[in-house]
């Protein structure tokens, strides 16, 4: 478990967090959702404790980080930038980690198994793809069991077989009951990864939810139907806040009204309907009607100072 | 690349150990001997701080018959045993300024610091694995480096002295103390500068710029000012003369343990403040 209460770093004069409250809960995979540069890496530096919040306060399992006997059982973090000595290799890397704690040797050779770098394992990490230094820091990550599991954009530099790989483990890391929290910047891995989501904009709390009610609520109500007798039923559907789209066959888009709204006018007024079909936006469009304040915003800001 | 599990489960790990300092102290170990520039540097420093008393020895050697007696007594038996010091002692520096800023230039400081969050018994286990390695490294070359010079030179039976005259012993292990200081000090000097380049040009600013600049300044003012530079005060552990002016061995010891501990200190209430 995660908890953070008004969380707040500045850079200099630049606010890359900004009065972040949350909790992330075991047993479910969390997604920590924001544009580039929304402050999710930060986020992540100050929950371990890299970097010392200006204001407010996060806990990691009832305690600060720092303040845990053995941190690598209770977090294990794979961070976006690279944290391995080019010069060292894999299997040394995991091991100077392991010994900090008394993990045995085994454990060490049983993650590189599980990562899939057995035979590479004894190479330099510098000469590293990108994809292999992902399995390195999820490799460490995972090193010391951990309660909690936190990892920022885990499937970056990851091929097809090794995304389905990553979903499969975060998955079964959450039925054990671990918090599981992932960083990304793409909705449509969270819709295939995440039970809830954590949405951030420039450093502020956007959306705390799950991922269906989050679609839900960002999805604007638009409703396709199809009739005999579109012009009567547009007369009987119009109103304030309702509009009109031309759809291809002939059918109609509407928009600002539920399903059961329409399929309820339309019995009213004796008008038969041969279609009538709910559009649900797609995770990536919530995500980006969501966050569109928040960018036109930061436009509007920046061209104010220039 | 090889291939991944075919199941992506997480074995259980039996037991849970807490952070130790001798964990951290063999974590630490690992990571000093699992990279190139430390067997690279270590190498060099050995190999120097015996080369240069060798070829000093052949060189008196040969030349001994054409010296002026002036200038032979200029020449004692421990200033060619020791030559090959002040030349090791930039190897050692070097490395020990790259054993925390690599950590730094290639982000596995963040690694560190996430296993061992209150940073400190990294640090003290850093300066612990180097200085020991280093001084367990010097005092068998500096002791071959005794004999090698003295077996060439008592050849022409010149320069001649043994390991147990009065300050022999102390001067060669001193040497060895002395290098084993600098490397700790450079180690505490990357650790604040936290780059490679400037934690070398710092340690080089202070041993090899700040003491020839002192030659500037009037000679009244220059002996009154030397004696207290870390370089100075830290060569008085291995020298075997010493003039009016100069620190005794044990002062100037300690003057530049003083100024190792002082740079640890810096170092230490940065590290825990810092961002990393």
């Amino acid at each position: 478990m995660i908890e953070a209460r008004g969380l707040t770093k500045d850079y200099g004069s630049k606010r890359a967090v900004d009065g972040l409250t949350f909790t992330v809960q075991p047993g479910i995979v969390t997604g920590f959702l924001g544009p580039n540069g929304s402050g999710k890496s930060t986020t992540m530096r100050l929950i371990l404790g890299l970097d010392a919040p200006t204001r407010g306060d996060v806990t990691v399992n009832g305690r600060h980080y720092r303040d845990h006997a053995a941190p690598l059982h209770e977090v294990g973090a794979l961070l976006e930038a690279r944290s391995v000595h080019t010069g060292r290799s894999a299997y040394n890397h995991l091991l100077a980690l392991a010994q900090t704690h008394g993990i045995p040797k085994r454990r060490v050779a049983d993650l590189i198994d599980l990562v899939g770098l057995h035979e590479v394992a004894r190479k330099r990490a510098g000469q590293f793809s990108l994809g292999m230094g992902q399995r390195l820091g999820i490799a460490a990550a995972l090193l010391g069991d951990p309660k909690t599991v936190m990892l920022d954009e885990p499937v970056n530099g990851l091929d097809p077989e090794g995304i389905h790989w990553m979903r499969n483990l975060l998955k079964g890391l959450a039925a054990e009951g671990r918090t599981v929290f992932v960083s990304s910047h793409l909705m449509s891995e969270m819709a295939l990864t995440a039970d809830h989501l954590i949405v951030i904009g420039r450093g502020r709390l956007i959306a705390d939810t799950s991922v269906d009610d989050f679609v839900a609520r960002a999805s604007q109500k638009v409703v396709v139907v199809r009739s005999p007798e579109l012009d009567e039923l547009r007369v009987a559907l119009s109103g304030p806040e309702v509009t009109f789209v031309e759809a291809e066959r002939g059918g109609l888009e509407v928009h600002g009204l539920t399903a059961e709204q329409v399929g309820d006018t339309a019995a009213a007024a004796g008008i038969p309907l041969h279609e009538l079909t709910p559009q649900q936006a797609s995770l990536e469009e919530a995500f980006m009607n969501l966050t569109r304040d928040e960018l036109e915003f930061a436009a509007d800001v920046e061209e104010v100072a220039v | 690349m090889s291939v991944l599990a075919p199941t992506a489960r997480l074995p259980r790990l039996e037991g849970t150990g807490r952070v130790a300092f001798q964990r951290v102290l063999v974590a630490e170990w690992t990571k000093l001997r699992s990279v190139r520039s430390t067997a690279w540097s270590l190498g060099i420093g050995f190999l120097l701080t015996i080369a240069f008393p060798v070829i000093f020895s052949f060189v008196l050697s040969s030349h001994w018959g054409d010296m002026a007696p002036q200038e032979r007594a200029t020449h004692t038996p421990l200033e060619v045993a020791l030559a090959g010091v002040n030349v090791a002692q930039l190897a050692i520096a070097v490395l020990g300024v790259l054993v925390i800023t690599a950590e730094y230039s290639t982000g596995s400081i963040r690694s560190s610091f996430t296993a061992v969050p209150k940073r400190l018994p990294v640090l003290w286990a850093k300066l612990l694995d180097y200085g020991v390695l280093s001084f367990v490294l010097m005092v068998p070359a500096v002791l071959v480096s005794f004999f090698a010079s003295q077996a060439i030179l008592a050849r022409h039976d010149i320069l001649q002295t043994s390991f147990t005259a009065p300050g022999v012993a102390r001067s060669m292990i001193g040497g060895a103390v002395y290098v084993m200081l600098v490397g700790i000090f450079a180690l505490a000097i990357g650790a604040i500068v936290r780059n490679t380049a400037g934690g070398i040009a710092t340690f080089a600013g202070i041993f090899f710029v700040l003491p020839p600049l002192m030659n500037i300044l009037p000679l009244s003012w220059n002996n009154a000012i030397s004696p207290w530079l870390p370089s100075e005060a830290g060569r008085q552990i291995f020298s075997l003369d010493h003039a009016a002016h100069t620190l005794t061995p044990l002062a100037g010891g300690l003057l530049f343990a003083g100024y190792c501990a002082a740079a640890i200190a810096i170092a230490a209430v940065l590290l825990v403040r810092r961002d990393a």
